[in-house]
């Protein structure tokens, strides 16, 4: 084989093995990506059941009910609108009423909303930057506030 | 020590850094010889004033100086000393202020040991250090003082996150940055020849350690990283794809690629523009990685703080260097001669198929990171992209990697012979068959993949030792002569085996655990029992313990394999009075390479405690596969050859085209 066509061979298979690369890349984000939405985007979308989601703002006053050692539900709320949420596990170490918090799993055809992970800040002074969003879109919480 | 003392310190770094980044370089453009000197001399004085300034830090913390703001804010005076000493970088300020030091103590080895370089080359690498040094110290200076003072100083400081104050902050962030900041040398190395305009195989040969070092620190660091998370946050995870873990998993793969194409343009002289490329894009991953961990535009457990000044400044550092130097990479990489071709299957053949999975794979992190904050951008639409993109995208490029592992090493260079290749891996691709069976045997009715995963995973154990008795001869030669030959064999061939080995190991944990491991999810009572992966766990009792800056609610489990008492897992949920944070104290029981994992959740109403408890089955042959990779790169860097700045063999005059030859000094 000649010098060029050598080169020609290696560059061909290196943009097979790129091609490949760059359509499981496509195909794999098409299949994967999950979308945050808020209670009120939920209620006012009409999202169908069956959707996955991550379901995010505060855990509302009062709502956590752990109905036995591993089953818990509690509220979701954005000041505009409530979601129940039901989860099967140990909720994580900053999980507080009041606080925020994102939940991913997928709508019920109940309208409830089945977890199957919770997800509390990391420090009492961090909001998940969605839920924050999510919150000041309702009016909930304006910037220069302190947290709610 | 005065923290004013530290603070006066980091300006006059930042003096000397942009000293050492002019003079040296003046110095090689009008071919001083003295001004290029003085370069190494900036070095190592920038390494000591930072040196000094950190120094000052740490002593602030450990006096628990609460008139420094940082102190107050990350501090507390009933700490206990080590998480004193480990808080300084559990923040922002400081641990860019050790970034910035590991920056510092990597010119001045390059000052120590870089006695072989040619005096330009040196020069324009301290420079081009020097010049990043500038950019960091000045982002300190202006955005983020570790040294601000607090009047009147509060009685008491606001306590260290909780989830920091562990051995793991201690070991962690300074290895991850030994890796990060590692690659600058690389980088420096890459503008260094591009502003010459000359690159060769020395190039190459000066290069790997460098590259090796900042390997090998970075794979500690990540598995410290994940070892870390896998115990405190107590979801018994070891890998989340969160992305500060992509940030440091891009520059990896990265550097893994070049510390293997710096091989073939080292030996063969070819893949010379494609290694450069390589060594500026593993830096540049590694800014990109601190940008998106300290700029708060992606919320995680590293992000401390979220300044948009400290954001907009980053990312203007970020633009300089990547922009920079990949303009003059595009100026200048055509003027750098190709040569030694190859055929496809070669040596040369496996390691370009290498490089492309990995650079992929780099690749496919990337957009999986940045992907939900470019479509925020667009259309404001907020998406995850989560764990099941990042396992099928990577862990589809790297089953590839890890089949043509073996074959690489037993390819001659230039061209190979495949069939013969695959004829000497019989004997590993047999025993990869028997330990799938094995595997499947073991499991049942489990996932197929699994027993299939394993058998690659023993393939690239089994193969990479293959390599090694290859060379030496072993069955071809008789016994004494194989011997004799495996002590001749140069160590960067056993660190190479080795690293390979890790890989396999590493690989076999990551399949054995996922495919095998054990979930339960118990509310218990005292007294009370359940099961998981074959082991009962019974719950003694509850206790409370007070610690020195916190209490412990400690549940102390037996645990019993057939009625067999097997001893107890103490596992605990701990709340931090000063920030009233709790967190998870999960407890291990490791036995052989499996663990029994086990973390409390919240009192249960009427009574009793939740509990989440895992089986783990080889879990710990992740890390410790980790480890086997980074002393593979440890053997290699102790190799002669790269201590040594030999020429290459007089195959052909080196450089003869443009007169100055950079032959080293020997």
């Amino acid at each position: 084989m000649t010098r060029k066509g050598r080169r020609l061979l290696v560059i061909s298979c290196a943009a097979g093995v790129l091609f490949i690369a760059a359509g499981l890349v496509l195909f794999a984000l098409n299949d994967t990506i999950v979308f945050f939405r808020s209670p009120s985007e939920i209620a006012a979308e009409g999202t169908r059941p069956g959707t996955r989601l991550r379901l995010g703002g505060l855990v509302k006053d009062g709502s956590v009910l752990h109905t036995d050692g591993t089953h818990v539900r509690f509220v979701v709320t954005d000041g505009g609108a409530d979601m129940g949420v039901t989860y099967v596990g140990l909720l994580p170490d900053l999980f507080r009423e009041g606080q925020g918090v994102i939940a991913e799993g997928v709508l019920a055809p109940d309208g409830s909303f089945t977890a199957d992970s919770v997800l509390a800040k990391h420090d009492e002074t961090y909001m998940p930057k969605e839920v924050a969003d999510a919150l000041k879109k309702q009016g909930v919480w304006k910037e220069g506030e302190g947290m709610p | 020590m005065n923290p004013e003392i530290g603070h006066y310190a980091l300006v006059l770094s930042l003096a000397v850094a942009l000293l050492m980044t002019v003079i040296p370089f003046w110095g090689a453009r009008t071919g001083d010889a003295a001004l290029m000197k003085v370069g190494s001399t900036l070095a190592l004085v920038l390494a000591g004033f930072t040196g000094l300034s950190f120094a000052t830090l740490v002593v602030a913390y450990v006096q628990s100086d609460f008139s420094v703001l940082n102190v107050v804010e990350n501090s507390h005076s009933a700490k206990p000393l080590l998480y004193r000493i480990t808080g300084t970088w559990g923040n922002h300020e400081g641990s860019m202020l050790l970034w910035v030091l590991v920056l510092a103590i990597f010119a001045a080895l390059v000052a120590l040991f870089g006695a072989n370089l040619p005096a330009r080359l040196k020069a324009n690498v301290l420079a081009v250090q020097g010049s990043v040094a500038t950019a960091f110290l000045l982002f300190i200076l202006f955005t983020s003082n570790p040294f601000a003072r607090v009047i009147p100083p509060p009685a008491e400081g606001q306590d260290l996150n909780p989830i920091l104050q562990d051995i793991g902050l201690a070991i962690h962030p300074p290895l991850l940055y030994l890796g990060y900041v590692g690659f600058s040398i690389t980088f420096a190395f890459a503008v260094a020849a591009l502003i010459e305009g000359r690159i060769d195989a020395a190039w190459a040969r000066w290069v790997r350690p460098w590259a090796l070092t900042a390997w090998a620190f970075l794979t500690l660091g990540i598995a410290m990283g994940s070892y870390w998370a896998y115990y405190e946050l107590g979801w018994g995870g070891w890998w989340f794809w969160d992305p500060v873990e992509n940030a440091s998993l891009m520059p990896w793969f990265a550097g893994t690629a070049l510390i293997h194409s710096a091989v073939v343009m080292e030996k063969r002289d070819a893949l010379k523009v494609w290694t450069v490329l390589l060594a500026i894009l593993a830096f540049s991953l590694s800014l990109l990685g601190t940008f998106l961990v300290r700029s708060g535009v992606l919320t995680s457990v590293h992000t401390f703080a979220t300044d948009p000044s400290r954001g907009v400044f980053i990312l203007a550092i970020l633009v300089f260097f990547i922009g920079g130097s990949l303009t003059l990479y595009a100026l200048r990489a055509p003027m750098l001669r190709q040569g030694g071709i190859f055929a496809p299957v070669s040596r040369e053949g496996a390691l370009v198929l290498n490089n492309l999975l990995l650079t992929a794979a780099s690749a496919a992190v990337l957009v999986g990171t940045l992907y939900p904050l470019a479509l925020e951008a667009y259309n404001g639409a907020k998406i995850t992209v989560g764990p099941p993109y990042f396992n099928l995208t990577v862990g589809a490029l790297m089953l590839p990697v890890a089949f043509a592992m073996p074959f690489g090493p037993l390819l001659a260079w230039k061209r190979g012979d495949l069939a013969g290749a695959a004829q000497r891996l019989m004997a590993a691709f047999g025993a990869a068959i028997v330990i799938a069976a094995l595997a499947a045997y073991a499991q049942g009715g489990g996932p197929v993949l699994a027993p299939f995963g394993m058998g690659l995973a023993a393939f690239v154990v089994i193969g990479a030792l293959a390599e090694v008795i290859e060379r030496a001869g072993f069955g071809r030669v008789p016994r004494a002569t194989a011997f004799a030959r495996l002590r001749g064999l140069p160590r960067s061939v056993f660190g190479g085996a080795l690293a390979h080995a890790g890989v396999g190991v590493c690989l076999f944990g990551i399949i054995a655990e996922t495919s095998w491991n054990a979930e339960r999810i118990a509310g218990v009572k005292v007294g009370g029992s359940f099961e998981v992966g074959g082991y009962e766990l019974t719950l003694d009792r509850l206790e409370p313990r007070n610690g020195p800056n916190y209490r412990d609610l400690v549940g102390v489990f037996t645990v019993r394999r057939g009625g067999v008492d097997m001893g107890t897992i103490e596992s605990a949920k701990r709340l931090f009075t000063a920030r009233n944070m709790p967190t998870t104290e999960s407890g291990i029981r490791t036995m052989w390479f499996s663990q029994l994992y086990v973390s409390l959740g919240d009192e249960l109403p009427g009574g009793g405690v939740g509990v989440r408890a895992y089986w783990k089955p080889f879990v710990t042959l992740i890390w410790i596969g980790s480890v086997i990779m980074a002393l593979g790169g440890a053997l290699s860097l102790t190799d002669r050859r790269l201590r040594v700045g030999a020429p290459k063999p007089a195959k052909k005059p080196k450089a003869k085209a443009d007169g100055a030859s950079p032959v080293p000094a020997e």
